[in-house]
């Protein structure tokens, strides 16, 4: 079954041969040659940790350089439980980075990163510039702020919180929801999908009307939906809001938000229908992250990038993997579960084309779980492969569904499921 | 634009054939590592309600995955998860698993419960339950430093009867008291 070396490195983009080089030393800059055996990770989040950690598990010969703006990674996963008031800080949601490096080696690199030169192989940083042989980019979602009028990148957010990447956006839809005054309207704005985490949104009306229910008397929360339903766990959701939020949630499908007024707090449907609220959570249209688009890896819809489903190579330049929310990975949702998965197959793959092993066909797992209430959780999971006739992946038929109903025990799993995924992007 | 559209599309088709023609089939790795997402690294788990399935017995595994499958073991998440997979990938799982190391939990547990299931162990589970939880009797599960949050969730099961227990682990269960068996609980989870 080995796998001849020429189609390897057709297949691959030449890396292979590279690893039969003599290995250079790099001392303490990433500016110089690799040796051959260099992966350099962009991204510290569901996927990009997991990729980094798993090809040093797999051959600790293979240097390994994750680059990550912060310190720290605060996960999407659970933040609206922190949201809806079940968390005092965002603490158990967020992990450092140091027992990467302790326990596997992993080199970290605090910088920004400011271009990719793919034809050089180099990612260029707040830092310097840093080499490589292949590369993993994960670097999640970015907005399409562009298509919603009055929206500025930059101020918008401060006053209107998207809250769709954790950190001090989290913290600021909180803040404004503590603010708020009994008997307010919280308006939330749910784009198009596909968008990361696709029960999210849903998650999210959820928990915020907990928060009311509890703190705000005669408060409501409208949820206008761009989409022509819910969009996960449809059936789930709405029994759990008839069961617990009769009367607070007002959701509304097919009402695409085109326009925002920061100043007046209001929102428009469509260029004609204004929706005033106390609270405006507006989640925008989504695509991969920015330094993934700046790279030019998205593909014909220009929002996401088309990638081999064994290898999760870009199919548009050679040796630039992508893994997580940015990559198009068929039938899988944008999850950290996805993401954890993706960068497992990616770094198996990786690691064995380095070694002039034949590659191995990709199998993963997709599991979302969503709170309800202080108590009840549901879930959706699936089991997914590639399809070799489609060249995509698929879920494996049968192995894809949610909860039968809303369950305490569930939300027991949910709370181990968090430890034991932030506990393998941390250590 | 459009040469750059013309490249994309060729770039696809060349890689997309090349690689699903050579990939080999998933390894045991790479069906096991999807697990870990939940279960933690190499099946060690950190979460006190989400079963360590390191250094668990292959029959174990196998056994557990088809009861899964079949719906004869009630479960949350796993009867759907065991739909996606074939009987030679529960034997490649379950070999993958049964050769980590057994993950030591560091969790707080009673001494004196510790102490009632040491003297009871032997006796009343010991025939299946071997070397102190450590080894199973064929398809018996290890439980020796297994979560005692997860042991207590699949041991209320087995008492409610949603869970169906072998009929001579019954005759040894049925007649204990609750307390004996979280004791005995305590002290399989207490085992390193
Ligand atoms: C979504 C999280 C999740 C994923 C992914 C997952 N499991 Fe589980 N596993 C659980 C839960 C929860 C239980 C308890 C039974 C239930 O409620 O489903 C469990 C129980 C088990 C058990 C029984 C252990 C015992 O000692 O009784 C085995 C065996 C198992 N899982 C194997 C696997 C394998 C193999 C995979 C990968 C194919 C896997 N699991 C993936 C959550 C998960
Ligand atoms: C005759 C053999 C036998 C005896 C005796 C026995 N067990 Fe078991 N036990 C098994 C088997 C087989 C299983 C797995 C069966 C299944 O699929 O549910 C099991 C499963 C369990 C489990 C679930 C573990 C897991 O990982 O899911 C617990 C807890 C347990 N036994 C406790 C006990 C206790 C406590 C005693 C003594 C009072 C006992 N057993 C006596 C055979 C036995």
């Amino acid at each position: 079954m080995t796998l001849d070396r020429r189609n390897f490195i057709k297949l691959l983009g030449g890396a292979s041969s590279l690893a039969l080089a003599a290995c250079a030393g790099t001392g303490g800059s990433f500016s110089g040659p690799t040796g051959g055996r260099r992966v350099v990770v962009v991204g510290g989040g569901y996927g990009g940790t997991i990729a980094a950690k798993y090809i040093r598990m797999m051959d600790s010969s293979i240097e390994v350089v994750l680059i990550e703006r912060n310190d720290h990674f605060v996960s999407c996963p659970f933040s609206n439980l922190y949201i809806g008031g079940l968390m005092k800080d965002l603490s158990p949601l967020t992990i450092k980075y140091d027992k990467l490096t302790a326990n596997h080696g992993v080199k970290v690199l605090q910088a920004e990163v400011t271009g990719i030169d793919a034809a050089k192989k180099v990612v260029m940083t707040s830092s310097g510039e840093v080499t490589y042989d292949r590369l993993v980019l994960s670097p999640g979602i970015d907005f399409r702020t562009e298509e919603i009028k009055g929206y500025d990148a930059k101020s918008t957010p401060e006053t209107i919180p998207h809250a769709w990447k954790a950190g001090p956006q989290t913290v600021l839809l909180r803040k404004q929801l503590e603010a708020m005054p009994a008997g307010g309207t919280v308006v939330l704005s749910i784009p198009l999908a596909p968008f990361r985490c696709p029960p999210g949104p849903y998650e999210r009306t959820s928990m915020i009307a907990m928060f009311l229910k509890q703190h705000k008397p005669k408060s409501k929360i409208i949820v206008l939906d761009a989409n022509p339903d819910i969009v996960s766990k449809a059936g789930l959701f709405k029994k759990g809001w008839k069961k617990h939020y009769e009367g607070i949630i007002d959701y509304r499908p097919a009402k695409k938000v085109t326009e925002v007024n920061a100043g007046n707090k209001t929102v428009v449907i469509e260029g004609i229908e204004d929706v005033k609220g106390d609270v405006i959570n507006l989640i925008p249209p989504q695509r991969a992250g920015q330094i993934a688009v700046a790279a030019g890896l998205v593909g014909p819809d220009k929002n996401w990038c088309p990638v081999n489903p064994t290898t999760f190579e870009s199919t548009i330049h050679k040796s630039i993997h992508v893994i997580g929310d940015a990559c198009v990975a068929g039938a899988m949702p944008k999850s950290g579960y996805s993401a954890n998965s993706e960068a497992k197959a990616c770094a198996t793959n990786i690691v064995n084309a380095m070694n002039g092993k034949e590659l191995i066909d990709f199998s993963g797992i997709n599991t979302c779980y969503s709170f309800l209430s202080a108590k009840e959780a549901v879930e959706v999971t699936g089991v997914y492969k590639v399809d070799k006739a489609k060249n995509a992946i698929i879920a494996v038929p049968g192995s894809v569904g949610v909860s039968p109903d809303l369950s305490e025990i569930e939300a027991i799993y949910a709370e181990s499921w968090l430890k034991n995924i932030l506990t393998e992007m941390s250590t | 634009m459009t040469m750059k559209w013309r490249g994309w599309a060729l770039a696809t088709g060349v890689l997309a054939i090349s690689a699903m023609a050579q990939a080999a089939p998933p390894t045991a790795a790479m069906l096991s590592n999807a697990c870990a997402g939940c279960h933690g690294t190499n099946g060690g788990s950190a979460g006190p309600s989400m079963p360590s399935l390191a250094g668990q017995s292959k029959e174990a595994i196998v056994d557990a995955m088809k009861k899964f499958k079949s719906g004869a073991r009630p479960a949350t998440v796993m009867g759907r998860l065991a739909k996606g997979f074939s009987d030679a990938d529960f034997v490649a799982m379950g070999e993958y698993f049964s050769k980590q190391k057994l993950h030591p939990t560091n969790q707080s547990l009673d001494a004196a419960k510790i102490a009632k299931g040491a003297s009871l162990q032997e006796a009343n589970c010991g025939r299946c339950h071997i070397e102190d939880g450590k080894e199973g009797k064929d398809d018996t599960p290890a439980m020796a430093s297994q979560w005692l949050p997860y042991l207590q969730i699949q041991m209320a099961d087995y008492l409610s009867g949603k869970r169906k227990m072998p009929e001579k682990m019954e005759e040894k269960v049925k007649p204990m008291s609750k307390q004996d068996l979280d004791a005995l609980l305590h002290f399989y989870a207490s085992v390193k």
